[in-house]
């Protein structure tokens, strides 16, 4: 299916949230959003995908 | 000084995490100044893992994190970033910042009280990005914060403290509530004089990031925090308009 991951437009094999994280290669400390609701980590192998779906996946980054 | 949300800080000097020359300087000045909080944020991340590097460099600095919701326009956009810090730095606290305004970054006030609240009833320990606004910091402590920061001046504008009368009213009228100087700061000269009104902390990250040399500014930075709560704590004298001699008259020779 075709989603939006971090603002960018891919065709994923991934049905669920966790697998989508593995698929694309993430790891270590990240949270995730779908559709801008936040999805904790316990949550995310419930977290069904649809076509069109919007997640974002964010990490640790300098702020100030 | 006083606790922020329980927690006793070894220096009033809360520093920036953003925009340093390299990772390596941003480490040297966190360890040569001894600064004791770190301002860290939440951005997309690549599949490289960027954001786990940067994470256990934090880490090693062995300070508080104070993740922030910088750059949030919005209510929802503020509280869901929250919940994401929340999971990914493991911490309560929060820097909440809620932009109301493109150009001077000026924090919207109101959403700012409604995201407040919604997080303090959520369990956070919010750190708010204010205003000098009197009636809004009543209102963020009404919504359940322990902390108030408010600006100095417009985020990233070395402007120092634009309405240090306004800031000195707000510390009079709120003795007992931990306050940090949050934004504006460009000098030490500006830090020193917030903590010489009584401010419990400094937050700044432009000022030292973007000096020429920020391990040397950082340095200078904690010992202006540091003499400006000394002289803060030893009572300093009323400014006067007239001139007062200090060499006592009695005793003067008559010489004419």
């Amino acid at each position: 299916m075709k989603i939006v991951l971090n603002g960018g437009s891919r065709d994923v094999a991934a049905t669920t949230l966790a697998d989508l994280l593995d698929e694309c290669g993430f790891s270590g400390r990240v949270a995730t959003a779908l559709n801008e609701n936040f999805v904790p980590a316990a949550s995310r192998a419930d977290a069904a995908l649809s076509d069109g779906d919007r997640i974002e996946v964010v990490a640790p980054m300098q702020g100030g | 000084m006083k606790q922020f949300y329980g927690i006793d800080l070894p220096n009033p000097l809360m520093l920036g995490t953003a925009q340093y020359p390299s990772p390596a300087i941003l480490e040297q000045a966190f360890r040569d100044s001894g600064a004791g909080v770190a301002t860290v944020s939440l951005r997309r991340e690549g599949a490289g893992g960027g954001g786990q590097a940067f994470w256990q460099m934090v880490q090693s600095l062995g300070v508080h994190i104070l993740p922030n919701t910088a750059g949030c326009h919005t209510v929802k956009e503020a509280v869901t970033t929250a919940h994401m810090a929340r999971e990914v730095f493991d911490t309560k606290w929060i820097k909440l910042e809620l932009i109301g305004h493109t150009d001077s970054l000026q924090p919207d006030v109101f959403g700012l009280v409604e995201a407040a609240r919604i997080l303090t009833d959520e369990g956070f320990e919010v750190f708010p990005y204010t205003t000098e606004d009197m009636i809004v910091a009543d209102r963020l402590l009404d919504a359940g914060c322990r902390v108030l920061m408010p600006w100095g001046a417009p985020i990233g504008s070395g402007r120092g403290l634009n309405n240090a009368y306004a800031l000195r009213a707000m510390r009079a009228a709120f003795p007992d509530v931990p306050l940090v100087i949050d934004a504006g700061i460009g000098l030490p000269s500006h830090a020193a004089h917030a903590m010489e009104l009584g401010f419990d902390a400094v937050l700044l990250n432009s000022a030292v990031a973007r000096a020429g040399d920020p391990v040397a500014m950082a340095r200078a930075m904690m010992r202006a925090v540091e003499a400006g709560q000394l002289a803060c704590a030893a009572d300093p004298i009323e400014a006067r308009d007239m001139a007062e001699a200090s060499t006592p008259v009695i005793g003067k020779a008559f010489l004419s």
